[in-house]
C-alpha cells in the first residue's frame, strides 16, 4: 500500500506544522504577527531534548514512563512559553516592532536550538557520543496496539502517537473557542479593532499576552514532536529546517482558521514529501518540487486578495501596535 | 473635587516623550549595549566558566586580530551594509520587505548562471556587463512581483515576500544540482577558476576593496535619494499615511512599484558582489540570513543609511567575535547568534525608553 504509506508519512510531517500554524492563528487573531515562530519551534524542540538528555542522564538504565514523557514536555512548554513572553514584553509593553522583535526571536531560537544541540553533551560533561534519546523517544511515540491489526486504516489513522492526536484536539478546540465562546469573541475583536474593543472594557494587552504565549506554547510542542516522533530522538542541527515559515504559510491557507488547518497540514505535509514518491525525478527535479508548498500559499494569497471575500482576510489590525494613546 | 479622592491612580503610566535630545537617545542605547554586553557575558561565563573579559579579549582578537580577519570583517560588513541600505526604502514607505534574502539569492543566481553559460563565448568585458545586468534586473523583478499585487490588490506583502524567499532557495537548489561540477554532487564549485570570466576585477592585491568601494557609493547614493529626493519624500509620505500621499495627489500604485524595484535593485547588487565579487559560486546558503539581519539593521539605524554603518558594524563584529569564542572553547557555531539576539533585545526594547517617559505614581498628600 504506497498510498498508506503516503497517508502516514504526510501526516507525520503535517503535525508539526498543525501545531505551529495553530499557535500563530491563535497569535495572529490578537493581531499579534509574530515571525519568531520558526524559533520558538526550536526552542520547543530543543527544550524537550535537554529535559530528556538530562533526565536519561541522571535516571540511569531504568526510566519512569510518566517522568520521561512529563519532564521533556514540561521543559519544552517552559521553553516556549518565555519565548512568548520575551515577545509579547517587547511588543506589548515596550511597543517594539513585530516584525523587528519576531525576525529577532527566530535568530535567537534558532541559534539557541542548534547551540545546545551541538554542545549539549560537552556542556553536560557527559561521555556520550551524540545526543540519541531513543528510549524517551520510544515513549513518546507509544501508539495504539491495535493500528497493526486494522490494515491500511490502522496505518494511516491509527498509528500516531499521543502528541499528533493532541495536535487536532487543540486545533479543533481552538476553532470551538475562537468562533463559539466570548472569549473568542473578544480576542477576535482585539485582532480586528483594538480601540473598539479597548472602548468596550477589553483589556487588549492582557488578550495579546495571553494569545502570545498560549500560541508559542502551542507552536514549541511542534518541535517536541518532530524531534521525539519525527526524527526518534535524534537531534540534529538545523534538522528542522524551514517547517517554521510553511506554519506560518499554513495560517493563510487555513484562512486563520484551526479546523482547516488540520486538512491544510496533511496536504502540505503531502506537498513536502511528494518528491520521494514521483518515479523517475532527479535530484534538481526534487528540488523543484519542494517549492511547491510555498507556491500554493502564494497562488492562494494572491486569490484571497482578489476576491476579497470579508470572512478569509487575515485580522484588520494584523502587524499593527496598538497604543491606547496613538489612536 | 471631592470624588477625586476616590480615584485609584494606577502605579505608573506611560508618557510620550518630545523629540529626545540627540545625547538622551544614544545615551540610552549605550546604556542597552552595555547592559547587553554584561548580560551575554554572563551567558558565556555561564557556558565556558572563563573570565568574561578574556571572553570580551577573545572577541576582539576573532575580529581584529590578523589583517586579513579584519579584510574578511570589512567584507562581511559591506555585504550586510548592502542588503540593509537595500530594504531601507520599502520599509520607510512601511512596506515590509523580508524577501530581501530571495531578492539577494535571485540576484546571485542570474550572476552565476550568467557566468556559466557565457563564460566562454564572449568578451570579458561585455560578460561582466551581463552579469551586472541580469543580476540586478533579476533582484528588481523578484520584488517587483509583490510590489505589483500590494499596490494593485492590497495582498499582504510581509507574507508574500516572505513565501518568495523559499521559491528563490529552491530554484537555486535546482540550479545548483543542473550546474553541478562533478554532476550530481550538488556543487557548483568555483566558476571559470582558469579564464575568471565575468569575475569582478581586483583592485591592486585587495580582494574584498572593489565590493567595498561600491556599497560605499550605493549607501551614499541611497542617503541621498531617501533625503533630498522627490522619490524619497513621496515614499516618506505613503509610509506615514497612505491617505495624505492620495490626498496631496501622490500616485500611491507608482511610488510602491518604483520603491520595490529599487530596493530590489539593490538586493541584485548584493547577490552580484556575493557571486561574482567573492564567492565566485552559488549555493542556497549564499546570502547566509543576512536578508533577514539586515531588516534588524536597517531599523535599528532608524532608517539612516549612513547610521546603518554603525549598526552592521556592530552586528557583523558579534559574529565574527562569538564564532572566534566557539572555536577557541570548542563550543557550537551558533553561539554567535545567541548573542546577536540577546544584544538585538535590548536594543530593540530600549527604544521605549527613548521615545517614553515612565512616570510613578506619587506620594499621597504630595498631588498638586
Amino acid at each position: 500500500m504506497i498510498l498508506a504509506g503516503f497517508l502516514q508519512r504526510a501526516i507525520m510531517q503535517g503535525i508539526p506544522l498543525l501545531y505551529g500554524s495553530t499557535g500563530e492563528i491563535i497569535t495572529e487573531k490578537s493581531g499579534n504577527l509574530n515571525l519568531g515562530i520558526p524559533g520558538i519551534m526550536y526552542v520547543g524542540g530543543i527544550g524537550g531534548v535537554i529535559g530528556a538528555f538530562l533526565y536519561e542522564q541522571h535516571a540511569g538504565a531504568e526510566l519512569n514512563p510518566f517522568l520521561a514523557v512529563m519532564i521533556p514536555l514540561l521543559c519544552s512548554m517552559a521553553g516556549s512559553l518565555l519565548m512568548g513572553l520575551i515577545y509579547s514584553f517587547l511588543t506589548v509593553s515596550l511597543r517594539a516592532n513585530q516584525n523587528v522583535t519576531g525576525l529577532a526571536l527566530t535568530t535567537f531560537g534558532v541559534g539557541f536550538g542548534n547551540f545546545f544541540g551541538g554542545s549539549l553533551v560537552r556542556l553536560a560533561g557527559s561521555d556520550v557520543p551524540s545526543i540519541s534519546l531513543g528510549r524517551t523517544s520510544n515513549y513518546f511515540r507509544t501508539s495504539l496496539p491495535i493500528a497493526d491489526r486494522l490494515g491500511w486504516f490502522g496505518q494511516i489513522f491509527l498509528s500516531h502517537s499521543f502528541l499528533a492526536y493532541a495536535a487536532i484536539v487543540i486545533a479543533l478546540l481552538t476553532s470551538l473557542i475562537l468562533a463559539k465562546t466570548r472569549v473568542g469573541l473578544h480576542l477576535r475583536a482585539v485582532g480586528e479593532n483594538p480601540a473598539t474593543a479597548d472602548a468596550a472594557g477589553i483589556s487588549v494587552g492582557k488578550y495579546k499576552y495571553f494569545a502570545t504565549c498560549i500560541g508559542s506554547v502551542i507552536a514549541g510542542l511542534g518541535g517536541l514532536y518532530y524531534v521525539m516522533d519525527y526524527a526518534n530522538g535524534v537531534w540534529s542541527n538545523d534538522g528542522f529546517g524551514d517547517r517554521g515559515w510553511l506554519a506560518i504559510a499554513l495560517v493563510i491557507f487555513a484562512v486563520w482558521r484551526p479546523n482547516l488547518s488540520i486538512l491544510g497540514s496533511i496536504l502540505f505535509g503531502g506537498l513536502y514529501i511528494v518528491h520521494n514518491y514521483i518515479p523517475g525525478l532527479d535530484v534538481s527535479g526534487q528540488e523543484l518540487f519542494k517549492m511547491l508548498p510555498y507556491l500554493v500559499t502564494i497562488l492562494f494569497l494572491v486569490a484571497i486578495s482578489m476576491r476579497r471575500k470579508r470572512e478569509a482576510q487575515p485580522p484588520a489590525h494584523l502587524g499593527l501596535p496598538y497604543f491606547r494613546e496613538e489612536r | 473635587m471631592a470624588k477625586h479622592e476616590h480615584v485609584r491612580e494606577p502605579l505608573f503610566h506611560i508618557a510620550k516623550r518630545d523629540t529626545p535630545a540627540w545625547w538622551r537617545a544614544w545615551g540610552i542605547r549605550a546604556i542597552a549595549l552595555v547592559l547587553a554586553l554584561v548580560v551575554s557575558g554572563l551567558v558565556a561565563f555561564l557556558l565556558t566558566g572563563e573570565n568574561p573579559l578574556k571572553l570580551y579579549a577573545t572577541m576582539l582578537e576573532g575580529a581584529f586580530g590578523t589583517s586579513r580577519r579584519v579584510w574578511g570583517l570589512m567584507q562581511n560588513l559591506a555585504m550586510l551594509l548592502c542588503v540593509s541600505v537595500a530594504v531601507t526604502p520599502a520599509f520607510k514607505m512601511r512596506f515590509w520587505n523580508i524577501g530581501a534574502e530571495g531578492q539577494v539569492l535571485i540576484g546571485g543566481l542570474a550572476a552565476a548562471a550568467c557566468m556559466i553559460l557565457l563564460g566562454d563565448s564572449i568578451p570579458h568585458g561585455l560578460l561582466l556587463l551581463t552579469v551586472t545586468v541580469a543580476s540586478i534586473a533579476a533582484g528588481a523583478l523578484w520584488a517587483l512581483i509583490p510590489a505589483v499585487f500590494r499596490a494593485k490588490w492590497q495582498t499582504n506583502e510581509t507574507l508574500f515576500t516572505l513565501m518568495m524567499n523559499y521559491i528563490a532557495i529552491q530554484l537555486v537548489s535546482f540550479f545548483t544540482y543542473r550546474f553541478s561540477v562533478p554532476k550530481g554532487s550538488g556543487q557548483v564549485g568555483v566558476i571559470n577558476r582558469a579564464t575568471h570570466a565575468g569575475w569582478m576585477p581586483t583592485l591592486g592585491k585587495y580582494d574584498y576593496l572593489l565590493n567595498i568601494l561600491i556599497v560605499l557609493a550605493v549607501t551614499v547614493m541611497m542617503a541621498v535619494y531617501l533625503k533630498h529626493s522627490k522619490h524619497g519624500y513621496e515614499l516618506a509620505v505613503v509610509g506615514e499615511s497612505e491617505s495624505t500621499a492620495r490626498y496631496i495627489g501622490i500616485d500611491v500604485k507608482k511610488v510602491i512599484i518604483r520603491t520595490m524595484l529599487i530596493s530590489g535593485a539593490v538586493c541584485g547588487i548584493a547577490g552580484l558582489l556575493l557571486v561574482s565579487g567573492t564567492d565566485h559560486t552559488i549555493s542556497r546558503d549564499t546570502a547566509a540570513g543576512r536578508g533577514f539581519t539586515a531588516i534588524m539593521v536597517s531599523w535599528l539605524a532608524k532608517f539612516d543609511p549612513v547610521a546603518m554603518i554603525l549598526t552592521s558594524f556592530l552586528i557583523v563584529f558579534l559574529e565574527k567575535g562569538a564564532t572566534e569564542i566557539s572555536t577557541a572553547f570548542g563550543l557550537n557555531d551558533s553561539f554567535s547568534e545567541i548573542i546577536t539576539g540577546i544584544i538585538i533585545f535590548f536594543i530593540i526594547g530600549c527604544e521605549f525608553f527613548i521615545r517614553y517617559t515612565v512616570r510613578f505614581r506619587r506620594r499621597e498628600g504630595k498631588s498638586a
